[in-house]
């Protein structure tokens, strides 16, 4: 009996050097990664540093006019695609198998490619600093007919290098994207059904159908740009007979459902640990689960509110503000669905339930400036103005990226093995918080009193709050250090990790800390329930107390 | 323990059954593949629908009748690749080659038929939008041609590996499905360039 039922022997803990080489395990990947993201959001961030650090005063002293340009261009372009994107692939990688108890990612060799084009493209969009005329200067969306000079003639130049490594972010993702669907489609644990599946599979399902949907209409519209900017076509230039506005509805077809595909797996997050950290189900897991599909739906309906002052047709305003305002009933079932789970429950304030709680305050915020931005005339008066980028910066710092932070200290030990510290993790989302409200909220006065983006020098009377937000960067550059001290610190000699420090549900959490490398291998548990059975006490897996009992014996005996 | 044990074989058979999923995913693939054509597609649409001057000066329009013929062939070739499939499933790996190789030869016209067209035209990719727009979704697609002609050479060879079809193969399936998205693709793509002048 005993015999049959003994832990096999742990496998010899393997070398790091196997987050250096050409692993085809979703868990090194996803640290790859993770880790990968995390260079690149130092470079981001010190390019950050930088606007602030020109913004602080009103004259243009710090760094020159063009090179402004260059820094605001590649702060956006690397943000987003080479930490938001990848580090959110990380944790799909880490998440996605664990938590449907698949061994792997249905294609692991694609999936080792998809990652290791990330640093190939990181290179091509860093070296483009060091290329005769600088980075691409057209700002993050690269509109035509700035993005389409080529003053200096050379073929290999900032803009065209930006457009190759947009292009294979594009076909890193998509490689992502069709291994993530297929994963959640084909290779769920015996008895998950999709309505037994954890919200943060459902977020990822969602946001991978929307890259799948959408990042081909980029593509084919970078490739258009490229070929006007080094080809002599004219697509896009007024001249030829070509139309501007075209690439920006291409542009948009994506870059606006992109938006989701940021923060659809932030909402999973949220959905996984407000449930954990409250003791309490999920409140309307159905629906929060469904209303993820409705945002993907909507989302694709929606980017034309990014182009209201580009001269379309007054019918498609109007249309475009419906469908935005729309977003917003999806998204509310989600905020009301998380403060019902919180209401009335056992609230443990670890770190990562504070940051979600950060994400979840910052995030409703968001939403408010950004029901505002959808409405036609506050959008054409506050265009191209701070409030903008308030408001994404609220979105994409202060919820994505701070779920993205309890996403990380929530699973850290269940993939490094390793407990964080508490303490350290406090400071950092104290710093962070405080940071991000000091550095993003400011804006929205200065949007409003009319200071427009993309300037490195403005009239004085903004000076006050321009001061204000560039503290509240600078506060937001020292948070970076307590996190970077904590990761490296904990992972090297942090306290062991139980196999289920949080006491929380999911397959993920019945697996030893860090998990094997084929996670469950041949004994998959057939899942009997719904995720989220806090306080109930029902079991999520069959024959789940004789896992558990197995996991405990195999940590006494390491 | 003796509960157990046949949930234990249950899932062994459950894992088995994940083994390969390439058509899942290559579908996936054409879904979003498709959404690039539509792209183009839809580009094409607003910048005729808006040029003031459609065709660049000295070009009255394209001839159809040569590419119309190239038209046939490529949409019969969609035939003849479901009858090498039909002649696979029942095991006549002869004639699954032959018709195969039919497949690859009308698919390679249909890229001649292209290539000559190409070199005959008055206008270039940078004349207006007009020879941009032609010259990308043709080229794009002749791009999608060639690949599905590498995709059934590989098949072909690989048909001739002793045992290739043992443990079931997705492969022929697979390319099956680009051929008749290529197909597809090019339907629309005549009638937008060609039908609609």
């Amino acid at each position: 009996m005993t015999i049959a039922t003994f832990p096999p022997e742990p496998p010899p803990p393997a070398s790091w050097t196997r987050y250096l080489g050409f692993s085809t395990d979703a868990k090194v990947i996803g640290i790859q990664y993770i880790v990968t993201a995390f260079f690149f959001f130092l470079i981001g961030g010190l390019l950050a540093m930088v606007i602030r650090g020109e913004l602080i005063t009103p004259a243009a002293d710090l760094v020159d006019r063009s090179v402004y340009n260059g820094i605001y261009t590649m702060h956006g372009t690397i943000m987003l695609f080479l930490f938001i994107f990848p580090v959110l692939n990380g944790l799909n990688n880490l998440l996605t198998p664990t938590m449907i108890g698949a061994p792997d990612m249905a294609f692991p060799r694609l999936n080792t490619a998809a990652f290791w084009l990330v640093p190939v493209f990181g290179l091509l969009l860093i070296g483009s600093f060091f290329v005769p005329g600088g980075p691409a200067t057209a700002g993050w969306w690269s509109y035509p007919p700035v993005s389409i000079q080529n003053p200096l003639g050379h073929l290999i130049n900032g803009e065209s290098m930006w457009i190759l490594a947009v292009a294979l972010s594009g076909v890193s993702s998509i490689m992502g994207a069709v291994n993530f669907v297929t994963t959640i489609l084909r290779m769920r644990a015996p008895g998950m059904t999709l309505f037994r599946m954890p919200v943060f599979c459902w977020t990822a399902l969602a946001a991978q159908s929307l890259q799948l949907i959408g990042l081909p209409a980029l593509t084919g519209g970078a490739v258009m740009l490229l070929m006007d900017l080094s080809f002599g076509t004219s697509f896009y230039r007024p001249e030829g007979g070509g139309d501007p506005v075209l690439y920006q509805h291409f542009f948009w077809f994506y870059s606006h459902p992109a938006v989701y595909v940021i923060i659809l797996p932030v909402f999973g997050i949220f959905s996984e640990l407000f449930p954990v950290y409250s003791r309490k189900p999920l409140f309307g897991y159905v629906y929060v689960s469904v209303a993820s599909f409705i945002i993907v739906g909507l989302g694709l309906v929606v980017w034309v509110h990014h182009m209201f002052p580009s001269g379309v047709a007054q019918w498609m305003r109007d249309l475009f503000m419906a469908t935005t305002m729309l977003i917003a009933v999806p998204t509310g079932v989600k905020v009301f669905a998380w403060l019902g789970t919180l209401w009335g429950g056992k609230l443990r304030l670890t770190t990562p339930m504070l940051f979600c709680i950060g994400g979840l305050v910052n995030f409703v915020f968001a939403g408010i400036t950004g029901v505002m931005l959808a409405t036609v005339p506050i959008d054409i008066h506050v265009s191209n103005t701070y409030f903008v980028v308030g408001h994404f910066h609220y979105v994409i710092y202060g919820a994505a990226v701070m779920g993205i932070f309890a996403a990380i200290y929530h699973w850290f030990p269940k993939f490094t093995g390793r407990m964080p510290y508490e303490g350290l993790g406090k400071l950092h989302c104290l710093l962070t918080f405080v940071g991000a409200n000091l550095n993003f909220l400011p804006m929205h006065p200065l949007g409003l009193m009319g200071m427009p983006r993309r300037v490195s020098s403005y009239d004085p009377e903004f000076a006050f709050w321009n001061v204000i937000a560039s503290l509240g960067a600078f506060l937001l550059g020292v948070s970076v250090i307590p996190f970077l001290l904590n990761m490296i610190s904990s992972w090297i000699r942090g306290p062991r990790a139980t196999y289920n420090p949080w006491n929380a549900i999911g397959l993920e959490w019945l697996l030893p800390s860090p998990p094997p490398e084929d996670n469950f291998g041949e004994e998959v548990p057939t899942v009997i329930s719904r995720p989220y059975g806090y306080g109930t006490g029902e079991p999520l897996v069959e024959n789940q107390s004789e896992i558990e009992k197995r996991l405990q014996l195999q940590e006494v005996l390491a | 323990m003796s509960s157990s044990l046949p949930a234990a074989t249950n899932e062994s058979a459950s894992t088995h059954a994940h083994v390969n999923h390439n058509l899942t995913g290559f579908i996936i693939f054409l879904c979003s593949e498709s959404v690039i054509f539509l792209a183009f597609f839809s580009g094409y649409a607003i910048l005729k629908t808006s040029a003031l001057d459609w065709l660049p000066p000295g070009v009255e329009g394209l001839e159809w009748r040569t590419p119309l013929v190239n038209t046939a062939v490529l949409i019969s070739s969609s035939g003849t690749i479901m009858l090498a499939e039909h002649f696979k499933v029942r095991e006549r790996l002869w004639l699954f080659r032959g018709f195969w190789l039919l497949t690859m030869l009308m698919g390679g016209y249909f890229l001649v038929g292209q290539a000559v067209e190409w070199h005959g035209l008055a206008f270039g990719f940078d004349s207006g939008t007009f020879g941009g727009t032609f010259y990308l979704l043709t080229g794009f697609h002749g791009l999608h041609v060639a690949t599905g002609i590498l995709l059934m050479t590989i098949m072909l060879i690989k048909s001739f590996i002793p045992g290739n079809y043992v443990g079931g193969e997705q492969g022929v399936q697979a390319t099956s499905l680009f051929w008749h998205f290529v197909d597809v693709i090019w339907i629309i793509l005549f009638l937008l360039i060609y039908v609609w002048q």
